[in-house]
């Protein structure tokens, strides 16, 4: 019995739909880790990104430096670290926050990169027009630039929020209890691990696939020129 | 005859090592048109620039309006960013790739400014981007984006902008020199508009020889950071006196001008 569920043995068929709730609260976490996670490194990036535009050194450098950390130290250290150092700390926070923020901080080094990348394909001759016409740098950064980078970031995003969600069962190694770790227990206790790792493997194409085409569809749909203003 | 609104005082301006503007001076009395021609990588887009706040400089002194640019007034403390905005409204620019905002429409592309800079209400900003976009021949596409109109509308509509600031300064920067053979004239019509009806003082970098003879009071030619020559058109055209004058506008005698 897990979450309430009980498993049906007396066929394969049996035991696979009876385990597909199992599998799909999972599921849900996985959903909600990857989206928190997300969320976070769309917001921490952006932080990062506009700290690394800066003028002063002293602002670059350090943020600089740690994006760079961030990207190149693998995802499982970073959340070892998280889970385990924290508390000695004071800072306990449950497995599903701790892994939430590490999949959260690691990302925001590479949504930091796509914000850059899409500020900096606005040419030129839009800040140079909008500085003509006196226009203050807030308001350039705000009607000029962005609705200009929008369309080349949003397609970027979607590929790492894809990216994510494959990345949600490291978070097992912590307990969060993922769509794989549910079915690693489930085999744990029926011996078939078969079917419910098939399972998990199924349900993630069909999640990635609906997420890539509504990433696709999202590239599509946007005007190219930019988020048209009347 | 003397008032001049620009006026380059040994004006150095580099690029790293390199020295684009060797100590210019330079004068463009009020309301007149002066056109500037002269060879490519020859400094011509950077006077404008420098004008327009888009390039700073390493010596000299630039007045605008009687009253240094790049400086506090007294000449020597670097211009603060309220000084700079101050003397940015004096002025209006046409960039030779229009520079449009792809996003809003010929309509916000004009009064986005207007409304946001100069505080003017919608209703009262619309009137006067529907008034210019008549100047430039453009009422019927004034909801549509820059990406359905020609180059050679984009560049009116990019001009309609920047006259909806009422600038008293107007710097055009090779405004037909991206544009297809064809859609140049549209473009140069408007401007001999202006020239011939506005008492803007207006600063033109161009190609076409035979409309800056047609529409400037004086033509002045660049070479390496420098005028080499200055006056009439007239003088510059049929009677230039330097070698170097001579030799240029043998290379760029070409037919293309309305
Ligand atoms: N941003 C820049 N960085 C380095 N060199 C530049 C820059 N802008 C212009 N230059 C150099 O300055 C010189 C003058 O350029 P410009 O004023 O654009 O010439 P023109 O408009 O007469 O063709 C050229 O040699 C050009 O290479
Ligand atoms: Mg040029």
């Amino acid at each position: 019995m897990l979450f309430g569920f009980e498993w049906d043995l007396s066929s394969p068929l049996a035991f696979a739909v009876s385990i597909l709730p199992m599998l799909l609260t999972g599921m849900w976490v996985t959903i909600q880790a990857a989206v928190l996670g997300f969320a976070l490194a769309l917001v921490l990036g952006l932080v990062w990104a506009v700290l690394k535009a800066a003028p002063l050194r002293i602002i670059a450098w350090p943020a600089a430096v740690v994006t760079e950390f961030l990207r190149d130290t693998p995802l499982l250290v970073q959340l070892f670290f998280l889970y385990y150092v924290l508390p000695e700390y004071g800072i306990v926070l449950p497995a599903f926050m701790t892994g939430a923020l590490a999949l959260g901080l690691q990302y925001s080094a590479y949504t930091a990169e796509v914000y850059r990348a899409g500020l900096q394909a606005v040419p030129r001759g839009q800040h140079e027009a909008a500085l003509a016409l006196n226009l203050t740098p807030a308001r350039k950064f705000t009607h000029i630039v962005v609705p200009q980078a929008i369309p080349r970031i949003v397609p970027a995003m979607g590929n790492y929020l894809v990216s994510i969600m494959k990345d949600v069962p490291v978070l097992s190694v912590v307990t969060v209890l993922e769509m794989l770790n549910v079915a690693r227990i489930i085999g744990d206790r029926t011996f078939d691990y078969l079917i419910p790792l098939s399972m998990v493997g199924a349900i993630y194409l069909v999640m990635t696939l609906i997420a890539s085409a509504g990433v696709r569809a999202l590239d599509t749909y946007l005007p190219k020129e930019g988020i048209p203003l009347k | 005859m003397s008032d001049p609104i620009i006026r380059f005082d040994n004006v150095v301006k580099r690029f790293g090592d390199h020295t684009v503007l060797d100590r210019l001076n330079f004068t463009v009395n009020r309301g007149e048109k002066v056109t500037i021609i002269g060879p490519s990588g020859s400094g011509k887009s950077t006077v404008l620039r420098i004008l327009m706040t888009l390039e700073g400089i390493e010596g000299g002194v630039v007045h605008v309006g009687g009253e240094p640019l790049w400086h506090e007034a007294d000449g020597v403390t670097p211009a603060s960013e309220a000084h700079l905005r101050r003397k940015r409204a004096e002025m209006g620019m046409v960039f030779q790739q229009f520079n449009l905002f792809p996003h809003m429409t010929v309509l916000r592309n004009i009064t986005e400014a207007p409304v946001r800079v100069l505080g003017l209400p919608k209703a009262e900003a619309k009137a006067r981007a529907e008034e210019l976009l008549e100047l430039v021949g453009l009422t019927e596409h004034m909801a549509k984006f820059p990406h359905q109109l020609s180059g050679g509308q984009q560049q009116r509509v990019a001009i309609a902008r920047a006259l909806a600031m009422r600038p008293s300064i107007l710097l055009f920067d090779e405004p037909t020199s991206a544009l297809d053979p064809e859609l140049v004239g549209e473009v140069l019509g408007v401007i001999r508009r202006l020239a011939e009806e506005h008492d803007l003082t207006m600063l033109l970098v161009t190609h076409e020889m035979r409309f800056a003879r047609e529409v400037s009071d004086r033509v002045v030619f660049f070479d390496q950071g420098r005028i080499r020559e200055e006056g009439a058109p007239e003088e510059i055209f049929t009677d230039p006196s330097e070698e170097r004058t001579r030799e240029f506008l043998k290379t760029t005698l070409e037919p293309s001008s309305p």
